[in-house]
């Protein structure tokens, strides 16, 4: 509405001032300068020194070896190639996990449907770091699960199973984290559904795979795209289960980039991963944003 | 009072709620784990020997933790009411500003702080207040959380917007009232529950964050994670484990708190 | 019986455009229409016609693109909506859901800074006449979609608006309901004097309500007059369509004048007044109103009309007949048509100016 004698822009502009000013300032700012710094030299006491350098990128992939020539260092890539497969790999089990349970709520009361949901919902606004922890006292020499074995004798006497410090201690981690930002997507557009069309379906359908296949799998598809961006966007980007459950031997992007600004001191290097970290989000959201609107043309072209 | 009898629709999959008990199970069993932990008497974490108070205890005389505690308030207490006002004055452009060029631009920037992964953001925090030299200890840190609070506290407060029926600002503006007095009572009365609501959310986020914190706090300015971190890396200690309990305590609290408030609302 | 007409509300070559470029609505184009004073005034007409941006514009939500709007003589579209002394009852009631009754009633008199007795005075007044008194305690979301209606019309009628603009208020109501409210609507308006501008798309609320009616399509007024004159007369074949049941039958002019006459494409001739521009020969949409038309049965076999449909309205019945492929309907009383059925042969009567001859 156009009230008579209000000036709009003049309001907008105010009102969005101090969103701009915040975000424009502090997030848009620092990324831009961590842009930079991407592209300078590297400083031995931390920081950098203002002059242009690819020397940050290049370390991705080339070291320099005594005799100054670059070698194709494979070290990082396979960092890479680890935060990859454990992103898609903690994805998947999500969704194996995640989707049964994400459909049991969605056919409940709405009584008991919201308190299910709410219950899935805390863990995301607790303390992250304190959750992984907790895989510590699970997994961890003298933990929970070894003890239990010690206990019913499966161990031998200075065995230990050694779950710590391993990809799959790591893995665990990260599907623990992320959890509840598969299922809730999943159950949002499981909840749209009608019950009818399940009713007509079973009608037209003799098996409960046929349910699945033909209809609750389409349908939720928008909810499973949705849920395994949320989860592999973090993953991929993860400091906390890498770092306390791989115990900083097995480096995930988001171990790396944090190293470099507390132990290696290399500014540039960390900010080129970082920047690089960035292009992959990017893309996946972009990505994501296409698959969006082509499922809405189908939607609406049929 | 009849029986209800079970009908076996053909879309209720069975062993479906079994999984979701053990998906349940999955979920909460560690949180369980380390709270159980918390009450060991022993000095080794892993060992149980008995049901005891001490770790609790010795948090009270732990000055460090105590600091770190109160900063990660102070950071709350002044962020999120900030978020919350920037949130508010968005939301209300936003959602009632009608259509103008910026609006999906600045809608896009709302949400940019949930999009970029959190140990990009918090690289980029530290490298860029090293580089201006902005060294203000915890205000870096409240500077930093700010920014992202800013979405948790906007989305509730843009759904009550939503959900508000805009026809009451006209009324009220058809009552004979200017646009401050229309805003002060038929607005922000109705408002002040999502309102709440986003700080309510703000709060934990930032009570919870660490890792912008750890990159960005300097040394006098460490926050109740970022010290449980510090903790954690030195190896597994009772202590931890009790302080871990009530930081989720804490959280959990509030986010039920939170969870309940809104179911009573209802206008 | 006042004989001086003074205008309430005079809309001057308005025109109303919402957007920009290619992608901008025209709401109103260039409309004129003036309000008189003591006056229950309907802007009729379907949905997205234009009839709630035109409300909108007098009430003051909406700036005007082009033209003027003049409240009792003086310019209005200058002022803001809370300087404008005239109220809204909204379609959804708009009532303020953390207020009670009463509150909401007095909310317009308190932003008007009255004195508390003079507010407390005037509140239970309004509540006593729509007869929500003793729900004054209540909060919106405990009242009835009637209740609410009461309370969001006192809450209007509170302030003493010089005008009061009422936006399709019965539609959430249901039907028993809403002819209720329409005597009482009317009623109200001829016991407080208010000006009432009231919009709805249902032509029967219309008819029975209205003092005048503003017939509107497509942002364009297509008939202003009294609802006989409407009715009677309607000016194209939109309202003729619009209000009412109709028959639009094609035809030829085949005598000119007042006193011509038509050939009807279903095969009669009918005597009626040929307007100036048409001469004989060319073709012409006649417009007559179904109870207009007398039926009986016909003696001859050879009858070019026959009932194709028969349906039974309680005191009337609706009769479908067709002749030569054109189906015409005709509406009669139960007891003229009592031994007529499906099948009979039909001869079709068309009294004397009954009829005429219309434009699109």
């Amino acid at each position: 509405m156009n009230i008579q004698g209000e000036n709009k822009t003049q309001n907008r502009v105010l009102g969005l001032l101090p969103l701009w000013s915040v975000i424009g300032i502090f997030m848009i700012g620092p990324l831009l300068v961590m842009a930079a710094v991407s592209l300078m030299e590297s400083n031995v006491y931390g920081g950098v020194h203002f002059k242009f350098s690819l020397n940050g990128y290049r370390q991705i992939l080339f070291d320099t070896n005594l005799f100054g020539e670059r070698e194709f260092n494979p070290a990082y890539i396979i960092i890479i190639g680890r935060s990859f497969i454990l992103a898609i790999s903690a994805t998947i089990l999500s969704l194996i996990i995640g989707f049964p349970a994400a459909y049991f709520i969605s056919r409940q009361s709405n009584k008991v449907k919201n308190i299910l949901i709410f219950l899935v919902t805390i863990p995301f606004w607790t303390n992250l770091l304190i959750r992984t922890f907790a895989w510590i006292i699970i997994l961890g020499k003298g933990g929970v699960i070894e003890s239990s074995f010690n206990f019913l004798g499966l161990l031998d006497d200075e065995g230990s199973l050694n779950l710590m410090y391993t990809n799959s201690a790591i893995l665990i981690g990260l599907v623990y984290s992320y959890l509840p930002l598969m299922v809730l997507p999943i159950y949002a557009s499981m909840e749209k559904m009608d019950m009818r069309l399940l009713e007509a379906a079973a009608d037209l359908y003799s098996s409960r795979i046929g349910l699945i296949r033909k209809i609750i799998l389409p349908l939720s598809m928008p909810g499973i795209i949705g849920g395994s961006i949320l989860v592999f966007v973090p993953c991929l980007g993860a400091f906390i289960a890498p770092d306390l459950l791989g115990g900083g031997k097995k480096l995930l992007l988001g171990s790396l980039i944090q190293f470099q600004f507390s132990y290696a001191r290399n500014w540039p290097f960390g900010a080129a991963v970082a920047m690089f970290l960035l292009s992959l989000v990017i893309l996946v959201l972009f990505f994501n944003a296409h698959i969006n609107k082509r499922h809405r043309e189908y939607e609406i072209h049929g | 009072m009849g029986k209800k009898s079970k009908f076996r629709h053909v879309w209720d999959f069975p062993g479906f709620s079994g999984w979701t008990a053990i998906f349940f199970g999955f979920l909460y069993i560690p949180i369980f784990v380390l709270v159980c932990y918390s009450f060991n008497s022993s000095k080794f974490a892993m060992i149980w020997t008995g049901f005891s108070f001490r770790w609790y205890a010795k948090l009270f005389s732990n000055d460090d933790i105590q600091n770190a505690a109160l900063n990660s308030l102070i950071v709350a207490f002044t962020a999120a009411p900030i978020a919350t006002i920037i949130a508010t004055f968005s939301a209300l452009v936003l959602v009632r500003g009608g259509d103008f060029r910026a609006k999906e631009l600045s809608n896009g920037l709302i949400t940019l702080p949930l999009m970029v992964p959190e140990i990009v953001t918090a690289v980029a925090t530290l490298i860029f207040f090293a580089s201006l030299g902005i060294n203000l200890g915890l205000i870096n840190v409240i500077i930093a959380h700010t920014v992202f609070c800013i979405p948790f506290a906007y989305m509730p407060i843009r759904a009550a917007l939503e959900a508000m029926d805009p026809n009451l600002e006209l009324a009220a503006r058809d009552l004979y009232s200017d646009k401050t007095s229309a805003f002060r009572t038929i607005t922000l009365p109705l408002l002040t529950p999502g309102i709440l609501s986003g700080f309510m959310l703000a709060f934990v986020i930032s009570i919870d964050d660490f890792i912008i914190t750890l990159m960005v706090a300097g040394g006098g300015s460490t926050t109740l994670p970022v010290y449980i971190y510090s903790m954690v890396k030195m190896g597994v200690s009772p202590e931890v484990n009790a302080v871990s309990s009530l930081m989720l305590s804490f959280s959990i609290l509030i986010v039920t708190f939170y969870w309940l408030f809104n179911r009573k609302i209802n206008y | 019986m006042n004989d001086k007409k003074v205008n309430a509300i005079e809309i001057k070559n308005v025109t109303k455009i919402y957007g920009a470029g290619s992608s901008s609505v025209k709401a109103l184009k260039n409309a004129n229409l003036t309000i008189y004073d003591n006056e229950f005034f309907t802007l009729l007409g379907p949905s997205g016609c234009g009839k709630t941006t035109l409300l909108r514009l007098i009430a003051g939500f909406e700036d005007i693109t082009e033209g003027n709007i003049k409240l009792f003589s003086e310019e209005i579209i200058s002022l803001p909506p809370n300087k404008r002394p005239v109220n809204t009852v909204f379609q959804h009631y708009a009532l303020f859901p953390h207020l009670n009754v009463y509150e909401n009633v007095a909310f317009g008199l308190k932003r008007l800074n009255k004195d508390n007795t003079e507010i407390e005075k005037r509140t239970n007044e309004v509540l006593e006449l729509v007869q929500m008194k003793d729900l004054s305690n209540r909060k919106p979301n405990q009242l009835s979609g009637g209740q609410q209606q009461r309370v969001a019309l006192a809450r209007a009628l509170s302030p003493q608006p010089k005008v009061l603009l009422l936006d399709e208020p019965l539609s959430s109501l249901d039907l028993k309901l809403r002819q209720a409210m329409r005597v009482e609507l009317k009623t109200l308006q001829r016991e407080t004097g208010i000006t009432f501008v009231f919009v709805t798309h249902d032509q029967e609320e219309a008819l029975t309500m209205s003092d005048r009616i503003a017939v509107i399509k497509d942002g364009e007024i297509q008939q202003i007059g009294r609802p006989e004159d409407i009715y009677e007369n309607p000016s194209n074949q939109f309202v003729a369509n619009f209000i009412g049941e109709v028959n639009l039958l094609s035809g030829v002019c085949l005598m000119e004048g007042e006193n011509g006459s038509c050939k009807l494409d279903a095969g009669h001739d009918i005597s009626l007044s040929i307007p100036r521009n048409v001469k004989k020969g060319d073709a012409v949409t006649v417009f007559i109103r179904p109870e207009r038309i007398r039926i009986n049965k016909s003696l001859s076999a050879k009858s070019l009309t026959s009932i194709s449909g028969f349906t039974y309205l309680g005191n009337a019945a609706h009769i479908e007949l067709i002749s030569n492929k054109q189906i015409i309907n005709a509406t009669l009383p139960i007891d003229k048509v009592k031994n007529f059925k499906k099948g009979d042969l039909i001869e079709i009567e068309f009294p004397k100016d009954n009829a005429q001859v219309i434009n699109k």
